[in-house]
């Protein structure tokens, strides 16, 4: 087929970006979750059967420069905090890392509970919140990527609402529910659903036409439709709207956590700094980091496993 | 049947931004059953839409097609297409990609075990039994093609539409291909239809060939008989005066009478 037919003869069903009247979605919707592949060819273990001094020297190349960021920020941190001053530096902040994760399962009531609690109660907030937005979102992409007419009813509303910050919907939630703890929840929801429909409708768009011509001459009923074609090719998409969505549900959390108030991790950032116990905070940052770290990797993980095979 | 495919006064416009583009202007054809057409033509002549038209992908915005005396109005498994670019699902092996097709058409009637038979069969027709469970990225191109083609036949189909199938492919395989295609078309008696660049090709494989002049507002400049008895094979043809003669005529036709598209397209 040459290339002039072929514009004119599927110009009409060529993948434009409905979802936001032509301009790109900046941020929210990357590419799927494929190009993480690269990522990782640096870090390929050497092959078996490599002399050992090679093996070492790849172990060498791959943690060594981490490593030596690592030490270099620790370095100024220390520094930095030789003199004294209100930040601890990391000598007393590790000490006090010790005593924290030395019983972190305890429980003195409400407001005093081990850092290992704190850090389930967000999490459990985060999974209820994103697992409700990837209910609803992920049918609702589907139905706005096959639907021209739909598509261009709901993403004004999309469009409006997705820049609003998902804190602004705390009080409406805190009205509507009466408790901060599903208020917070709440707040997770908005901010996971947007991605998770944006990503999921692209994908159904971005189907490529050859398979759904296939569909057309086999004239595959629509659940074959979307149990063969439509849902494996559109995987990859998902996957990337639930990565994104989980790192920014990651993030809300804490500051909705904040202004809620009861166990999780950002209610004990706000009560460590009413204690003035600043070590405290920073050991927060950490965990915070490094928990939103595994969410994204297992994530990336978890794609990188479904796309290998499904493709 | 002198009347299985009839394409009568068929034109295609399309819609663009610079305004109404025509495609294709009255297209009139008759194809017999058991048939071999191909159509040959420049790029951008239009062939590919002519296809399209008549697997229902597309609908003609002037004249009518039937099939056995009913309007096509819509892409149909009794219309099998060969896509260019094979469309093998990635996520199915190419024994699923083949059973999805013969599911759709013979799923209603018959059983599992049937069904299976049929996929089986119409594999080792295209002679791909050991790739049976391999997925489309793990075989080359040309068994990517033949996948294709088993997929198409598998569906009985009453008329086969192949769009460049071999178009992709190097001399050697698609030589292969083209003998292959032969031994199946004479042992299924198959309508088909074909659009090729390649003049060789359509002389070896049709009973005519369908020249197409240059788009825009493409027609169909001649028709072209070749009265070569089968079965053909390659070698002999060579030297075959007939063969030669036909060629010939292709040749004339596409780089004198239609000789302009280079200052069309630039």
């Amino acid at each position: 087929m040459s290339a002039l037919t072929m514009d004119v003869d599927f110009g009409h069903k060529k993948p434009v970006d409905r979802s936001t009247g032509g301009e790109p979605v900046q941020g929210l919707v990357a590419e799927p979750a494929k190009e993480m592949k690269m990522e990782k060819t640096l870090t390929v273990p050497a092959e078996p059967g490599t002399p050992f001094t090679e093996t070492l020297a790849s172990i060498g190349r791959t943690v060594l420069p981490p490593l030596l960021g690592m030490a270099i920020l620790i370095g100024i941190w220390y520094i930095a905090t030789m003199k004294g001053g209100s930040i601890p530096g990391p000598v007393k902040t590790w000490d006090a890392a010790t005593i924290l994760f030395a019983d972190p399962f305890y429980s003195n009531g409400p407001n005093d509970q081990g850092i290992g609690w704190n850090i389930l109660s967000s999490l459990q907030r985060v999974g209820i919140g994103f697992g409700f937005a990837a209910l609803v979102g992920i049918p609702l992409g589907f139905i706005l990527g096959r639907s021209a007419f739909l598509a261009a009813m709901v993403n004004p509303i999309i469009s409006l609402l997705r820049p609003v910050s998902p804190l602004a919907w705390l009080p409406i939630g805190l009205l509507v529910f009466q408790r901060a703890d599903p208020a917070a929840t709440y707040t997770i929801f908005i901010c996971s659903i947007w991605p998770m429909i944006m990503n999921t409708a692209q994908g159904v768009q971005r189907v490529p036409q050859d398979y759904l011509n296939v569909a057309r001459v086999l004239a595959l009923s629509e659940w074959k439709v979307v149990t063969k074609i439509l849902l494996p090719a559109v995987l990859p998409y998902i996957l990337t709207g639930i990565r994104l969505s989980i790192g920014t549900a990651w993030l809300v959390i804490v500051a909705a956590e904040m202004l809620t108030g009861g166990v999780g991790i950002g209610f004990w950032v706000w009560d460590e700094w009413n204690n003035l116990k600043v070590e405290h905070i920073i050991i927060a940052i950490f965990v915070i980091g490094i928990v939103g770290l595994i969410l994204e990797q297992s994530l990336i993980l978890l794609a990188r496993k479904l796309t290998k095979e499904s493709s | 049947m002198e009347k299985y495919v009839e394409i009568q006064g068929v034109g295609q416009t399309f819609e663009t931004k610079k305004g109404k583009f025509v495609a294709l202007r009255d297209i009139d054809l008759t194809i017999k059953q058991g048939e071999f057409i191909a159509l040959i033509g420049h790029s951008g002549c239009g062939k590919s839409t002519l296809l399209n038209l008549i697997a229902g992908l597309t609908l003609p915005s002037t004249g009518v097609l039937l099939l056995e005396d009913r309007e096509i109005a819509g892409p149909g498994p009794e219309r099998a297409v060969v896509f260019q670019n094979h469309s093998l699902l990635p996520w199915l092996t190419c024994f699923e990609n083949v059973y999805l097709a013969v599911e759709r058409v013979f799923g209603e009637k018959e059983g599992k075990a049937k069904l299976k038979e049929r996929t089986a069969a119409a594999i080792n027709l295209v002679g791909l039994d050991h790739a049976s469970a391999k997925y489309p990225n793990e075989i080359s191109g040309g068994m990517k093609q033949r996948v294709g083609i088993a997929r198409a036949l598998s569906m009985q189909p009453k008329v086969l539409l192949m769009d460049e199938p071999f178009g992709a492919l190097d001399a050697l395989t698609r030589a292969k291909l083209q003998d292959e295609l032969m031994r199946i078309c004479e042992a299924t008696k198959a309508t088909t239809v074909m659009v090729t660049h390649d003049v060789d090709e359509a002389v070896l494989l049709s009973d005519r060939i369908v020249m197409m002049t240059n788009g825009p507002a493409a027609t169909i400049g001649e028709i072209l008989e070749v009265k070569l008895p089968r079965p053909r094979t390659r070698l002999t043809l060579a030297h075959d005066p007939a063969y030669i003669d036909c060629r010939a005529k292709v040749l004339e036709f596409l780089y004198e009478k239609q000789a302009h598209v280079e200052k069309i397209a630039a």
